[in-house]
C-alpha cells in the first residue's frame, strides 16, 4: 500500500487509521517506538513458533479458566447433586465434584469450556517442551540467553504444577488417587517430609483443606507468576532480538526474516486461530477426563487402570519401574518413592537450570551467539539431549503399561522387567548412535566450529558487535539496503 | 508491482475462508441458542477459528512472496565503557548521607519484616499439638475396636465367602480419612501360610490388611483369588494376601500392614491391636515395622 492505491480506499484508510493514530500520537508520541515495533524482524522458521503456540494456549487457558471459575465450587464439603446426570442425581457428593459435574452438564457450553481448558493445558506443556528442545539442540541458551533459558525452565515447572493442581480440583476418583500419590511423594522429602506434607495438606490425607488451597494457587498465584514471567521472557526476547538459523547474509550481528507488520502479524494471528481451532475441535469432539465415569473421590476406592496426564506421567512411569528398594540406615529409611518422584524431578530440573553453565564447561564455548547452531555441532550436547529424551520416553511408555498389557496379553511383571532393562539400555544405544551421527558429520561441521572459534576470539579481542555494526552492515546482503529505502517510504506519510 | 492487480481482484481463496469463518461463527451462536450440545459448539467455534487461520495464513503468504527478507541490526552488547561509567556515576555521584549504617539498618528492618511476614504460614499447619511424624505413625486401631463396613454395620467371618474381599473401617472412624481403609480377605485356612508369630491373627481364614499400598498410598483395589494376590492399580505392586501381605512384585518394598483379628462375644470381628506398622507410604523417619510387631 505504498501510496498509489485507489482514492476512495485511501480516504477511508485516512479516517479509520491515520486520524485516530495521529490523535493518539499527539498525546503519547509513540510513532518512533511504534515504527521500530512494526519493523521488528522475526525469523522465518516454523520452529520459532513453538513458543508462540504455548503463549496462545496460555491465553485460551485464562479465557476458559475464568468461565470455569464462575461455576466451580472449591470445597470438599458434602452436598446433594441435583442435575441432569441421571446416575448422580440426588447423590451426596463433595461440592467440588458436584459443581464440576453441573458445570459440565447443566451449564450450557460448560462442558466445551472444561474440555477446551483441559486440552489446552496438555498442548500448552507440550509446546513448552518442544520449544525447550529446539532451544536446547540449537544451543540458543548460550550467552546472552541464559536468563531467558532460566525463565523458560521456571515457566515449565509452573505450567506442570498448575496443570496438576487444576487436574486435582474436581475431587474425582482418578485425580484424588493422583493426589494421594502426591501426598506420599511429599512424605518422601528427606527429613522434613511429614512436616512438609502436613504443611501442604493441613491434615492427614485427604483432609478438608487441600482443594481450596490448590484452587487459590491454581487460579491466583501460579497464573499471575506465569503471566509475569511470560512478560519478562518476551521483554528479554525483544531486547536481545530473535536468534536465527545460519544462512547467507545472516550473522550474530543481525536478524533476517519477516517484519512484524504486516507479514508476521498476520501469520501469528493465523497461528493463534489455528491453536484455538485445535483446542476447540478437541474440546468439542474428544472427550477428556469424564469425571462422572470415575465417580467422586473416596480414599478407599480406586479405578483400574489409573493413568496420569502425560506431563506428570514420566514420574508415574518412574514410580512403576523403580525396583523394590528401601534403604535402612542409622534408624532412617530412604523410601522407595524418593528415587523416582523426588530425586528424578529434582535432578531433571536442576540439570535444566544449570545447563547453560554445564554446556559452557563441556564445550568451552563462552562466546556470544545469535546464530542457531546445528544440533550436531556439539556432539556432547547432542548426545546428552538424545539420551535424556530416550530415557524419558521409556518412562512415558511405562506409564501406559496397561495399554501394552491389553495389546500383547503379556503379564505386567514381564513388561515391567523388560521396560526396566530398556530404560537403562536404550539411552546407551541411542546415545551411541547420536555420537556417531554427530561425529560422522564433523568434517562438514568443522567449518562451523572454526567460525565459532573465530567469533569467540574476535570478542576476546574487544571488537564487540555494536562497534563494528557499520562494518557489518556492508557484509549484509543488498536486501538490507532495499529494506532501508522501503522503511523510509513507509515512515513518510 | 503486482499488488495493484491484487487489490482489483481480491484472492478468492481468502475471501471464501473469511466468509466460511463468519458462517461458522453464526453457526456457533445458533447451535448455542438451540442448545444442540457440545459437539456442535466445539465444531462450529473451532471451524470458525480454523477458517480464520487458513485465511490469515494464505493472506500472510501473499505478503511474504512480495517482499524481500528483511534485515534488522542487532545493537545488543555491553554498553561502551565510558557510557557505563556515566551510568555508575548516576548511581553514586550524589552521596547518600550516613549510607553505611542506614543501609544496613534498612536491610535489617526489611529482613525482619520479611521474616515476620512468613509467620502466618504457620496457619497452614494443623492446630497446635499435632505432630505429623506421630500422626503418620498411628496404627489406626485400638485393642478391641470393632470393625465395621462403610455404613457402620459389624462384620462376621461368615459374611465373607472364601475368596471374598470387603473394605472395612475402625468403628467410629471418619471414613473420608484414608488411613482407616482396611481390607478383609477370606482365604481357605489350608491355603494360608502366615509367618509363625501371626498364625493367631486370623479368624476362620479371614485376614485383615491396610488397604493403602505401601508404595505410594493408593488403595490396593484388585484381588485375584486364584493366586491370592492383591494388586495395586497405580504402579502394579502385588502383595501376597496368604503370606502376611508380603510384596511379591513391583515397587512396593514392604508388606501391607496387617491387623490382628479376633471376635467379640457376639461373633463380630474386632481388632486385637493396631496394624503391625504405619499405613501408607514410607518416609525418612519411618519406623521399621519388622522391629515393632
Ligand atoms: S501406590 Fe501401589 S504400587 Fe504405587
Amino acid at each position: 500500500m505504498s501510496g498509489d492505491t485507489g482514492q476512495k480506499q485511501s480516504r477511508i484508510a485516512r479516517a479509520l487509521v491515520r486520524k485516530p493514530l495521529r490523535k493518539a500520537d499527539q498525546r503519547l508520541g509513540f510513532a518512533g517506538m511504534g515504527r521500530e515495533a512494526l519493523g521488528k524482524v522475526f525469523p522465518d522458521h516454523w520452529s520459532f513458533m513453538l513458543g508462540e503456540i504455548a503463549l496462545y494456549c496460555f491465553i485460551i487457558l485464562v479465557a476458559t479458566g475464568i468461565f470455569l471459575a464462575m461455576f466451580f465450587d472449591p470445597s470438599s464439603s458434602d452436598t446433594t447433586y441435583i442435575g441432569s446426570d441421571p446416575a448422580l442425581h440426588g447423590q451426596e457428593v463433595s461440592s467440588a465434584f458436584a459443581s464440576t459435574v453441573s458445570l459440565s452438564w447443566d451449564v450450557r457450553g460448560g462442558l466445551l469450556m472444561r474440555q477446551v481448558h483441559h486440552w489446552a493445558a496438555n498442548i500448552f506443556i507440550c509446546a513448552i517442551v518442544l520449544h525447550l528442545c529446539r532451544i536446547f539442540f540449537t544451543g540458543m541458551f548460550r550467552k546472552p540467553r541464559e536468563l531467558n533459558w532460566t525463565i523458560g525452565v521456571t515457566l515449565l515447572v509452573l505450567a506442570i504444577f498448575n496443570s496438576f493442581a487444576g487436574y486435582s480440583l474436581p475431587d474425582d476418583l482418578l485425580s484424588g488417587t493422583g493426589l494421594h500419590i502426591f501426598y506420599s511423594v511429599f512424605e518422601a522429602v528427606p527429613i522434613v517430609g511429614p512436616w512438609l506434607t502436613y504443611f501442604v495438606f493441613g491434615a492427614g490425607f485427604p483432609g478438608p483443606h487441600i482443594i481450596p488451597r490448590l484452587y487459590a494457587l491454581h487460579i491466583f498465584l501460579v497464573p499471575a507468576l506465569l503471566a509475569a514471567l511470560i512478560g519478562a521472557h518476551m521483554l528479554v526476547l525483544i531486547r536481545q532480538k530473535h536468534s536465527h538459523f545460519a544462512g547467507p547474509g545472516r550473522s550474530d550481528a543481525n536478524v533476517v526474516g519477516s517484519r512484524m507488520w504486516p507479514a508476521y502479524a498476520l501469520r501469528s494471528l493465523s497461528l493463534l486461530c489455528a491453536v484455538g481451532a485445535v483446542c476447540f475441535f478437541m474440546g468439542g469432539f474428544a472427550q477428556i477426563n469424564p469425571i462422572w465415569t470415575w465417580g467422586e473421590f473416596k480414599s478407599y476406592s480406586i479405578i483400574s487402570p489409573s493413568v496420569a496426564d502425560w506431563y506428570i506421567a514420566w514420574i508415574e512411569g518412574g514410580l512403576r519401574l523403580m525396583p523394590p528398594l528401601e534403604i535402612h540406615f542409622w534408624g532412617m529409611t530412604v523410601p522407595n518413592q524418593f528415587w523416582p518422584s523426588i530425586l528424578l524431578p529434582g535432578l531433571t530440573f536442576g540439570l535444566l537450570y544449570a545447563w547453560p553453565w554445564i554446556d559452557r564447561r563441556l564445550t568451552g564455548d563462552r562466546g556470544t551467539h545469535h546464530v542457531a547452531a546445528a544440533p550436531t555441532s556439539s556432539p556432547r550436547r547432542f548426545v546428552v539431549g538424545v539420551v535424556v529424551i530416550t530415557f524419558f520416553s521409556v518412562l512415558l511408555v511405562a506409564s501406559g503399561e496397561e495399554a501394552i498389557v491389553m495389546w500383547t496379553g503379556v503379564p505386567v511383571g514381564t513388561i515391567r522387567v523388560t521396560l526396566r532393562v530398556v530404560a537403562l539400555a536404550l539411552p546407551f544405544v541411542t546415545g551411541f548412535i547420536a555420537w556417531r551421527v554427530a561425529r560422522g558429520r564433523l568434517p562438514a561441521m568443522g567449518v562451523v566450529e572454526e567460525e565459532m572459534e573465530e567469533s569467540t576470539t574476535r570478542e576476546l579481542h574487544e571488537s564487540p558487535i555494536w562497534l563494528s555494526a557499520k562494518a557489518r552492515k556492508q557484509q549484509v546482503e543488498p536486501a538490507g539496503g532495499a529494506e532501508e529505502i522501503e522503511a523510509e517510504q513507509v515512515a513518510e506519510p | 508491482m503486482s499488488r495493484r492487480a491484487d487489490e482489483e481482484r481480491p484472492p478468492m481463496g481468502i475471501v471464501v475462508c473469511f466468509g466460511l469463518a463468519s458462517l461458522a461463527a453464526a453457526g456457533f451462536a445458533t447451535t448455542y441458542v438451540l442448545g444442540l450440545g457440545n459437539v456442535w459448539y466445539g465444531g462450529t467455534f473451532g471451524g470458525a477459528l480454523m477458517f480464520l487461520a487458513i485465511g490469515l495464513g494464505l493472506w500472510s503468504k501473499r505478503i511474504d512472496s512480495a517482499s524481500p527478507e528483511f534485515v534488522e541490526q542487532r545493537d545488543l552488547g555491553p554498553t561502551p565503557e565510558p557510557q557505563f561509567e556515566k551510568f555508575m556515576g548516576a548511581l553514586t555521584s550524589q552521596p547518600v548521607p550516613r549510607s553505611r549504617v542506614l543501609w544496613s539498618m534498612l536491610g535489617f528492618a526489611g529482613g525482619t519484616l520479611g521474616l515476620a511476614a512468613l509467620f502466618p504460614l504457620r496457619s497452614l499447619f494443623p492446630q497446635m499439638g499435632v505432630n505429623p511424624q506421630r500422626s503418620l505413625e498411628s496404627r489406626v486401631y485400638k485393642r478391641g475396636q470393632a470393625i465395621v463396613t462403610e455404613d457402620g454395620t459389624g462384620v462376621k467371618p461368615d459374611d465373607l465367602e472364601y475368596g471374598g474381599v470387603l473394605t472395612v473401617f475402625p468403628e467410629g472412624f471418619n471414613i473420608t480419612e484414608a488411613a482407616g481403609a482396611t481390607l478383609l480377605v477370606r482365604i481357605d485356612p489350608a491355603d494360608l501360610h502366615l509367618p509363625a508369630n501371626r498364625t493367631n491373627w486370623t479368624v476362620d481364614g479371614v485376614v485383615a490388611y491396610s488397604k493403602l499400598c505401601t508404595h505410594a498410598g493408593c488403595p490396593v483395589g484388585l484381588y485375584s483369588d486364584e493366586s491370592r494376590q492383591l494388586l495395586c492399580p497405580c504402579h502394579h505392586s502385588i502383595f501376597d494376601a496368604a503370606d502376611g501381605g508380603k510384596p511379591v512384585e513391583g515397587p512396593a518394598s514392604h508388606p501391607l500392614p496387617m491387623l490382628p483379628l479376633a471376635t467379640d462375644e457376639n461373633g463380630f470381628l474386632i481388632a486385637r491391636g493396631g496394624f503391625d506398622r504405619p499405613v501408607g507410604a514410607a518416609w525418612w523417619g519411618w519406623p521399621d515395622g519388622r522391629e515393632k510387631p
